[in-house]
């Protein structure tokens, strides 16, 4: 076969134009080694979207390969689209998280937008019907001019998006820090289910199989995406790169939904993956990777927004809404009939062959031919140096102010917009349609029943730069064991994880430490939990002119509730309940909320002993099994006072919540410090012993502190005596009152 | 009876409202197809919430011109039950089956919260199960939502009854602060002038289940039922 040709008008390849996309020399000398010629321009843009960061996990694919990922509940690992987990009565959770970061900076309210369509996509192409979204925002400090911008944009394109498609958003978090004034986050999380047996798969077989393009048409936009935007730090001209910022459109995307689980339930598809990072590039070639088969294009088929789309460009851009599909023989008709009821493009634009070779053909010329294991698995693969840095890197200002009185605290906390009620997000998002949420956004996780069984799913979404920022390792740790507590404190048993890396530039020898001990912490914790990490995300270059975000590992859990009517609430429900904490370890000031308004000397986090972490998840389950609990809440930004005043804050009505202080729970710590995992537990009085034993009989430490009364006021000790209903004004106005949406 | 509810493309509430007829109610329901005519022989077709084709140019106002729309109309003139929820409304308003129109929130920003309705007209195929004034609380998601009508034609509206639901606060009084999407008088609920046609901001289909937060959107299609016997 003779090679492909260079088309007129393509500039020249050389190691300067590789450069420019974003390959190093080394990278452009194994390119023409892998062909043993010098690639087309075509073949370029090719290779440098396939091996960018954002697709290769070149720098990170090494480590991540010591993350625990099997278990008697897992179907699917990492490497398909989205992992797998059996959660019973012959479902599947099919679920992943992303991230969406420099779209979001550069163009927030289709940055955002597009996050939530790709993540979508990863899950219904596994057959499995969406049924939950959640979102981990990081945003820079109200203080600096463009976070009100991108906030509002963000949330509406979260909400423009996800309300559309019909997928509720259910949970979340939304942290505001000016680490992340150059460079926020944004983390789409999506969860469907699929009866088991009828899981898809992204990897191709049978030779001579039909290729059908499916969904939106190709235009320009989105081109470069991967590499040049996701790939590669920010500086000044970064607004510059809003060109490769792709467009929503979540009318098709619902189409495509519908349209494609249909597709599944004929048993014609035998492969199927989102056009995501790097289109029809990746797709193509990832499927036929999988399969160890190669596939055959040809872009004269491939529908078009406008004329005159180079193949460079058909194949790089990242235009939303597309899915590549490989077909049975001879049933490409029957497909095609249910995305015209849809009214969708279904096009065969391709072949499945059994040469391994990636090949590309455009008005009747070859343009691309290249080895598909260049492009996935011999991809390049760094061994970067890690180095631990001579000074920890360190968030907070930690400008010592006036220690202020316990009153004082309590209320400059819950003003705090990190711990503040965000319900001026979550209540732009459509979090109820589908009928399965029992508990939504506001709780420590969400709540999902199944329909037709009695089983229900808990969410949750966390992380903890601040603690990672401090000890990357332990951060991680950290950052695990809130997920799992809050997963374990509405009842469920935590299963899976999935995981986003949020990290720097992995080509500076500290950031690269940061990431690995992060997964090793990852790690470490999964397999305390029992909880395989089944899917993920790596996002590295979170940098601007050289000033990288701190670590941020972001991890969602997924918990299964055996009966959903025993799922457990983090608000107090009745007067003369017995309140109690439980507590893995004693709090500190070290990356707290408390410390980050009022300064503090606590600079280490304390060990983690996640045989406790376990045992507390473990028993807050079987509390909640047995039905012992009435609510359960988390202990997280700005401790233990706030969480009791979360707790009283029922929108069926408030109550009140009387605490003693009794020695270990009245200092300023114990009331306002962070840390070890805890817990606030209500319960009917009578219930106290009974929990005490099985919690103190799993080696916690479990403390009658209070009661709950009926009378809206929070009284601690002789410390605090406040009116709960202006606490909750305060809690409630804070977020609206800094975005100046009154 | 019979129950049919209408899938336009970017529908989304369809599954749920036939979920929360024939798995919670027990009634017999059918999908029914916007390509289609056949009204699947139902005596009572539900426009359900979402975005009917995106909604892109104006809420509703493509999917009115669906082929099912002209039997939709035809059955209306006969006396046949319609009830519109959120993009169904819209959809109703924009084919002149329903006065008013439904604008942007006052907020310019989607609102999902569970409200309180007080029941305005107790005497209608819809809310006939109900007494006047009644307390329901059912939730709202939409971005828009704010109802408007002409001042006379409120007014008239109003005299005649065709107000069936209104925003109010949870003790049953009107207050500037519960009408969350600043519709005009506060209107969540019209009827057309024979009262055979209703449209509603608020979900009834996601208040069936005490598990989901209340049962109070019962008390719409228990009043359906209740008519069409």
């Amino acid at each position: 076969m003779s090679a492909p040709v260079a088309l007129p008008g393509e500039p020249a390849v050389d190691r300067d134009l590789a450069a420019a996309h974003g390959l190093t020399a080394d990278e452009y000398e194994r390119i023409e080694r892998a062909l043993g010629r010098t690639p087309t321009y075509t073949e370029l843009g090719v290779f440098s979207v396939m091996w960018s960061e954002h697709c290769s996990y070149k720098s990170s694919r090494r480590h991540l390969r010591m993350m625990p990922t099997r278990g008697a509940r897992v179907v699917q690992g990492p490497g398909e689209n989205a992992g797998a987990i059996d959660v019973g009565d012959g479902w599947l959770a099919v679920f992943k998280i992303e991230s969406h970061n420099h779209p979001s900076f550069v163009e927030p309210y289709q940055g955002a937008a597009t996050g939530v369509g790709g993540i979508l996509r990863d899950i219904f192409t596994m057959g499995a019907r969406p049924i939950a979204s959640m979102d981990s925002l990081k945003f820079g400090s109200f203080d600096h001019p463009r976070t009100r911008y991108l906030l509002s944009g963000v949330v509406g394109g979260i909400g423009g998006y996800g309300n559309c498609v019909g997928v509720p958003t259910v949970a979340g978090e939304t942290m505001f820090d000016a680490a992340y004034n150059g460079n926020i986050l944004v983390n789409a999380f999506c969860l469907g289910l699929v009866r088991r047996g009828e899981l898809l798969s992204a990897r191709a077989s049978g030779v001579g199989n039909p290729v059908l393009y499916v969904g939106s048409a190709t235009g320009r936009d989105g081109i470069h995406g991967a590499s040049l935007l996701a790939s590669a730090e920010f500086d000044a001209s970064s607004e510059a790169k809003r060109p490769t910022v792709q467009v929503g459109d979540p009318f098709t995307e619902k189409l495509l939904i519908e349209a494609c689980l249909e597709a599944a339930k004929t048993g014609a598809i035998v492969a199927i993956q989102d056009m995501g990072a790097a289109g029809l590039t990746s797709s193509s070639s990832e499927m036929a990777g999988r399969g160890q088969l190669g596939i055959e294009l040809d872009l004269d088929r491939v529908p078009l927004r406008e004329p005159g789309l180079t193949p460079y460009e058909i194949l790089l851009s990242e235009s939303q809404e597309r899915m590549l599909i490989v077909a049975e023989r001879g049933r490409v008709p029957q497909l095609e009939r249910i995305f015209a009821k849809w009214d969708l493009h279904a096009v065969e634009i391709g072949t499945i062959t059994d040469d391994r070779r990636w090949r590309v053909r455009s008005g009747g010329k070859l343009v691309a031919d290249i080895p598909v294991a260049a492009l996935t698995d011999d991809a390049p693969e760094y061994d970067r140096p890690a180095k631990a840095p001579s000074k920890p890197a360190r968030m907070m200002n930690r400008a010592t102010h006036k220690i202020p009185s316990p009153r004082q605290a309590l209320r400059g906390l819950l003003a705090s917009p990190n711990v503040a009620s965000k319900r001026w997000i979550f209540r732009q998002y459509d979090s109820i349609v589908q009928s399965n949420t029992v508990l939504g956004p506001g709780s420590d996780a969400a709540v999902l029943r199944i329909k037709g069984t009695q089983r229900g799913l808990a969410l949750a979404v966390d992380s903890n730069p601040r603690a990672c920022a401090i000890d990357p390792y332990l951060g991680a740790i950290a950052t695990v064991c809130e997920a799992a507590v809050n997963v374990a404190a509405a009842g469920a048993r935590p299963v899976g994880i999935t995981n986003c890396l949020n990290y720097g530039n992995p080509e500076r020898e500290e950031i690269m430490w940061q990431f690995v001990r992060g997964v090793e912490g990852i790690r470490d914790a999964a397999l305390a939990f029992d909880a395989p990490v089944v899917s993920g995300n790596v996002s590295f270059y979170n940098e601007t002119e050289g000033r990288a975000i701190p670590p941020t590992p972001t991890i969602a859990i997924v918990g299964v509730l055996e009966d959903c009517h025993r799922r457990v609430p983090q608000f107090f429900s009745h007067a003369d309940d017995a309140i109690l904490v439980v507590r893995s370890g004693r709090p500190g000031f070290a990356s707290s909320e408390y410390a980050a308004l009022f300064g503090s000397d606590d600079a280490e986090l304390a060990p983690i002993d996640l045989r406790r972490e376990r045992a507390l998840v473990d028993t807050l389950v079987d509390g909640a099994q047995r039905g012992l609990i009435r609510s359960c809440h988390d202990v997280s930004d700005g401790g233990l006072a706030v969480a009791v005043a979360e707790a009283c804050f029922n929108l069926e009505g408030l109550l009140g919540a009387e605490l003693t202080l009794s020695p270990g729970f009245d200092s300023a710590i114990d009331l306002f410090g962070e840390g070890r995992s805890t817990v606030v537990v209500s319960a009917p009085a009578e219930n106290a012993p009974g929990l005490t034993e099985i919690f103190r009989g799993a080696g916690l430490e479990i403390t009658a502190i209070g009661r709950v009364t009926g009378t809206a006021r929070l009284r601690i000790g002789s410390v605090i005596d406040e009116d709960l209903r202006e606490l909750q004004e305060i809690y409630e106005r804070a977020l609206p009152e800094r975005i100046g949406d009154r | 009876m019979k129950w049919g509810v209408v899938t336009f493309p970017g529908s989304l509430d369809d599954r749920d409202t036939l979920y929360a007829l024939r798995d919670v109610m027990g009634q017999d329901a059918v999908p029914l197809w916007h390509k289609d005519e056949a009204l699947g022989g139902a005596d009572c077709v539900v426009l359900p919430g979402g975005f009917s084709y995106g909604d892109y140019l104006r809420c509703g106002a493509i999917a009115r011109f669906s082929p099912i729309m002209k039997s939709i109309a035809r059955f209306a003139a006969d006396g046949g039950l319609v009830m519109g929820i959120c993009n169904g409304f819209q959809i109703l308003c924009e084919a002149h089956l329903l006065p008013g129109a439904l604008t942007r929130n006052r907020s310019l920003s989607f609102i999902c919260e569970r409200v309180t309705l007080r029941v305005e007209n107790s005497n209608t195929p819809f809310t006939r199960a109900a007494r006047a004034g009644e307390l329901w609380r059912i939730p709202i998601k939409h971005g828009e939502g704010l109802y408007v009508a002409p001042d006379d034609e409120l007014r008239n509206m109003e005299e005649r009854g065709q107000v069936i639901l209104r925003y109010v606060a949870s003790d049953g009084r009107e207050s500037e602060a519960a009408n969350l999407n600043g519709s005009t008088r506060a209107v969540a609920g019209v009827a057309n002038e024979r009262f055979n046609v209703f449209g509603l901001m608020p979900h009834p289909e996601h208040a069936v289940e005490p598990m989901l937060g209340g049962v109070d959107g019962r008390r719409i299609f228990e009043s359906i039922i209740e008519s069409a016997r």
